[in-house]
């Protein structure tokens, strides 16, 4: 076999692994059911959960609790069936956090917990809420 | 409303697209006549569109420029993009944050490289400038905004567009010419040096990728199979080094402007000019192989035509709207995804088909490579660059995937790895480490043809050297993981199997050593990413042993610290200490405090309040007005070691609507072993509601000690106004101030309170606040049968912010080494240069 059949098949073989590994790796959009079904099962990787935050009648945002150090806290979000879940996050509350529109939650079940390891909030695109000033 | 301009942008426009297209319709026919007064005759018409085209392109960037200078707010551009408080020097970040401009920006410079082709490459002229032109129509087409009459199809979105007619806004029904007084602003984190340069150099490089495929095409058009490699070479080179320039620019505005600590985050935007990037650099490496030994032109010239194409593909996802959520990127989708779509497709499909048709005439060598020679080891690194960029593509395109299994009925819920900076760290590390290997050992096949024995011979000093140096490393830096070992080895092995053939090159001929110098930079760029990566450390660590969650256990890991105003705490070796807020005048540098100045009707202004320095150096008078970004709040945190003071540092929290609302850059206080990167996690809310406490009553007479919340305070005197701001003082009127003295931890400070009798009545009472302390004095009443004075004092929580910290370790050799390598590709590609011009 020549050097170059080698090398050939080598870079194949390396193209195919990095494919199955990125299908391995890739996370998946779930609902907060399907995320707890996967940590039942003994599945902790990763998940994407796109939900709002929990809102009253009048529009504030219910269940937002910070550590008394501040440094963390949880909130309630609603998924796309409108399941509650508590999620905790282990970083100060983002000041524009109870504005925005969608949270993307990336964690797992810890329990009956959902502890998030990122959260991505989708905020009202200077586009679609800004007006026009008249007065300015 | 003036409309002149923008009508003159616009017909620039259309004038550009049509000159392109006559260019490249001219270039074409001159391409193909036999007969030589015929040729030229169509090549004079060609040149004669181009330069029109040109003219064109700048008169639009003109007219462009003139809208946001001028602040004609009438133009959706200017309004969106600009204000009047926008610093000039900022003004031309303006121009590339909308898509428009940055098409613009990138049609500026291909312009301008095909220009410079049409002077030097008469030889190569009308089959490249065919293709240049042909690009150049595809981009004018993004920026046409010309609405197609029967199909109804909208081609590109003007950026001379009016606002009345960008926005569905009621006053416009009203009042059609109306104009806003002031724009929306650029986004305050644009407003950087780096994002000045930034996108210009990633521009270029972009454009500098049409060069080499153009000569590509037009060399396999032209059946000149491997002649366009020695003009095409030069060109690479540069643009190699200017996208590298580019992409490095932006990693290290990253580094100093956001909060995700570090210059880079595998976010599908980086991603998407890095793997065209990785491609670039394997296909100056095959070309060269090819000029060497005339083997890998094949390869040549898939390379060449992928770099090209996954610039396409890269402008494609980063501005069709596709990553969605995938990127923390906000692009706005301007509804051009299909024109994207079809400009990338034309060029795939043409450069796909006239390479599969000249395939068979392609001279290849049939001989096999040895394992011996130079361009066995550099092919091998090439496969590997490409299968690097592979491994970055495949994930970054998810979103890609999703959209194709929607559009034929599936669903797909695929999202990108969870931990991005983990997955494709894992990969790229040893790819690199392969990468360095193979780059190292193929310097030892640089001239000679060589044998084991030699090799052998060869190999026995550097691999010495690599390994006493490595082994240094590892003692002194504690490097443990399997990993991050088998990356400095490679690091210090391509360093130095480097070194000694520069050592060589440079007494033969220091003009070749462009190659060994860039290589250099690449081994010290490795080395650094692994320190300042690997190693990052948060050094924040919250260490009062509170745990808020206790289901959650230790995992919940607490990264960052909180501070209260002038409480020292220790962190990674620091006393640290918060000193309150700051605020950035705009023409003098250095730093206010809040506390030292007034705010005007004007955000922009504020008036000092006393004599204000910084450091030791005065900067205002008392009573000055002068200019702040009221965006920007900076908090000093001070870092003591051995109570000397080792940094002022002051990271920034910017009030940015179109971001999200805030965000955070850190300070970074340089070391030379490594950096300590601080960045504000959360600032304390300005508009939330402050909570008192319990009014405590004191009565006090002059010049009495007493404490307000553990303060020492003194009433010091109690004197009439005869005047009060914003209150006319009238016949029987009676406005007294006291004035109280308050030692704070650094400070001292003065309360202030009045008490107003008004008509005789009426009393009012305006408190005086020391926001630094959290205290408020109210002046209740004046007893003057015991010469006493009734005083209300609150407390409030102290002002506080919470930071995270990070260490970063040796990043300074990643700057260096990303120096040394641009050094290399400068040398290079001289030298390459000079070989056309010479030949």
């Amino acid at each position: 076999m020549k050097k170059s059949h080698i090398i050939a098949i080598v870079v194949i073989a390396a193209a195919i692994a990095i494919i199955i590994a990125t299908a391995g790796d890739a996370s998946t959009y779930v609902n907060f059911e399907q995320a707890y079904q996967m940590a039942s099962n003994g599945n902790t990787t990763s998940i994407h959960v796109v939900g709002e935050l929990k809102k009253d009648a009048q529009g504030n945002v219910i269940g937002l609790e910070k550590s008394p150090d501040m440094l963390s806290f949880s909130f309630i979000l609603l998924d796309d069936n409108h399941k509650e879940q508590k999620v905790y996050y282990n970083e100060p509350i983002p000041p524009d956090f109870a504005r925005s529109e969608k949270v993307v939650v990336i964690g797992s079940y810890q329990g009956d917990a959902f502890l998030a390891n990122k959260i991505l909030l989708k905020c009202p695109s200077k586009y679609q809420e800004q007006k026009l000033n008249a007065g300015v | 409303m003036h409309y002149f301009i923008g009508d003159l942008g616009h017909v620039f426009v259309i004038t550009s697209f049509v000159t392109s297209l006559v260019a490249a319709f001219a270039y074409g026919r001159a391409h193909g006549q036999i007969n030589l007064d015929k040729k030229n005759e169509w090549l004079q018409n060609a040149r004669v569109s181009f330069y029109i085209h040109s003219l064109a392109v700048v008169g639009v960037v003109a007219s462009l420029f003139i809208i946001i200078y001028q602040h004609y707010f009438e133009y959706h551009y200017a309004y969106a993009h600009s204000s009047l408080h926008l610093p000039g020097q900022y003004m031309v970040s303006c121009f590339w944050e909308g898509q428009e401009g940055s098409f613009l920006l990138w049609m500026f410079w291909q312009a301008f490289l095909g220009l410079i082709l049409i002077r030097t490459q008469r030889e190569w002229e009308a089959p490249v400038m065919v293709i240049f032109a042909l690009v150049q129509a595809f981009i004018a087409s993004m920026i046409l905004g010309v609405v197609i009459p029967i199909l109804e199809l909208k081609l590109g979105s003007s950026p001379f567009i009016l606002l009345r007619d960008a926005m569905d806004d009621p006053i416009f029904k009203l009042q059609p010419d109306f104009i806003p007084k002031d724009g929306n602003g650029l986004n305050p984190l644009l407003q950087n040096y780096w994002m000045v340069i930034h996108p210009p150099t990633l521009f270029l490089g972009f454009a500098f990728t049409l060069v080499p495929f153009a000569f590509c095409l037009a060399g396999l058009w032209q059946k000149k199979y491997s002649e366009w490699i020695k003009p095409a070479l030069p060109w690479t080179l540069l643009g190699g080094a200017i996208l590298g320039l580019g992409i490095l620019m932006g990693g290290y505005w990253a580094y100093e402007t956001l909060n995700f600590g570090g210059y880079w985050n595998w976010d599908p935007v980086e991603n998407a000019v890095y793997v065209p990037w990785l491609v670039m650099i394997a296909s100056i490496h095959t070309m060269i192989t090819y000029k060497n030994s005339e083997t890998a032109l094949k390869s040549s010239m898939i390379l060449v035509v992928a770099v090209f194409l996954l610039i396409l593909y890269s402008t494609f996802l980063t501005r069709s709207g596709i990553l969605g959520d995938a990127s923390v990127h906000s692009f706005t989708d301007l509804g051009l995804s299909g024109q994207l779509l079809v400009y990338m497709l034309f060029f795939m499909i043409a450069a796909i088909v006239l390479m599969a048709l000249r395939w068979k005439e392609i001279p290849s060598t049939e001989k096999e490579v040895s394992t011996y020679s130079r361009e066995f080891w550099i092919f091998l690194g090439a496969t590997t660059l490409c299968l690097m960029g592979f491994q970055v593509l495949i994930p970054t395109s998810i979103p890609v995937y999703n959209k194709i299994i929607e559009i034929f009925g599936g669903i797909s819920n695929l999202a990108p790895p969870a931990n991005q900076i983990e997955f494709y760290s894992k990969f790229q590390l040893w790819f690199a480490v392969a990468v360095a290997c193979f780059s190292g050992v193929g310097q030892f096949f640089w001239w000679r043809k060589m044998d084991k024995e030699k090799v052998k011979k060869e190999l026995i000093v550097p691999a010495l050297i690599t390994l006493i140096v490595f082994a240094l490393i590892i003692a002194v830096a504690k490097v443990y993981q399997p990993a991050y070992l088998a990356l400095t080895f490679a690091g210090v092995f391509i360093i130095v199997s480097n070194l000694k053939v520069l050592q060589t090159v440079l007494k033969v001929n220091p003009k070749l050593s462009g190659g060994a110098i860039a290589h250099i930079g690449i081994g010290m760029m490795l080395i650094g990413i692994m320190f300042s990566a690997g190693y990052s450390r948060v050094v924040s660590l919250n260490n009062t042993g509170l745990i808020y969650i206790k289901e959650m256990g230790t995992e919940f890991n607490r990264d960052n610290l909180l501070l209260f105003l002038h409480e020292p705490r220790t962190m990674g070796g620091y006393d640290i200490e918060f000193l309150g807020e700051r605020m950035e005048p705009r023409h003098k540098s250095g730093y206010v405090k809040k506390g030292d100045i007034e705010p005007t009707a004007d955000p922009y202004k504020v008036v000092a309040k006393k004599e204000i320095s910084f450091q030791g150096k005065k900067l205002y008078n008392a009573k000055d007005t002068f200019e702040v970004y009221p965006e920007n709040t900076f908090y000093e945190i001070e870092l003591r070691k051995d109570n000397k003071i080792a940094a002022s540092l002051f990271p920034r929290v910017q009030v940015n609507p179109a971001m999200g609302g805030f965000l955070a850059s850190p300070d970074i206080k340089r070391n030379l072993g490594s950096d300590l990167y601080t960045h504000v996690s959360a600032p304390m809310d300005a508009n939330a509601e402050v909570d008192w406490g319990k009014t405590e009553e004191v009565r006090v007479t002059i010049g009495q000690k007493f404490y307000i919340n553990d303060y020492v305070a003194v009433l010091e005197e109690v004197k009439r106004l005869d005047q009060l701001p914003g209150l006319e003082l009238v016949n029987d009127d009676v406005a007294v101030q006291a004035r109280i003295k308050v030692e704070g931890e650094r400070d001292t400070y003065y309360a202030e309170p009045i008490f107003l009798i008004k008509d005789r009545v009426q009393v009012g009472r305006i408190a005086s606040e020391v926001s630094d302390l959290g205290i408020k004095v109210t002046l209740l009443n004046i007893h003057p049968e015991s010469n006493e004075f009734s005083l209300a004092l609150n407390a409030r929580q102290k002002d506080w912010v919470i930071i995270k910290a990070m260490e970063k370790p040796y990043i300074n050799i990643l700057w260096i080494g990303t120096i040394v390598l641009l050094i290399g590709f400068t040398i290079a590609m001289l030298r390459r240069f000079k070989e056309i011009r010479t030949a």
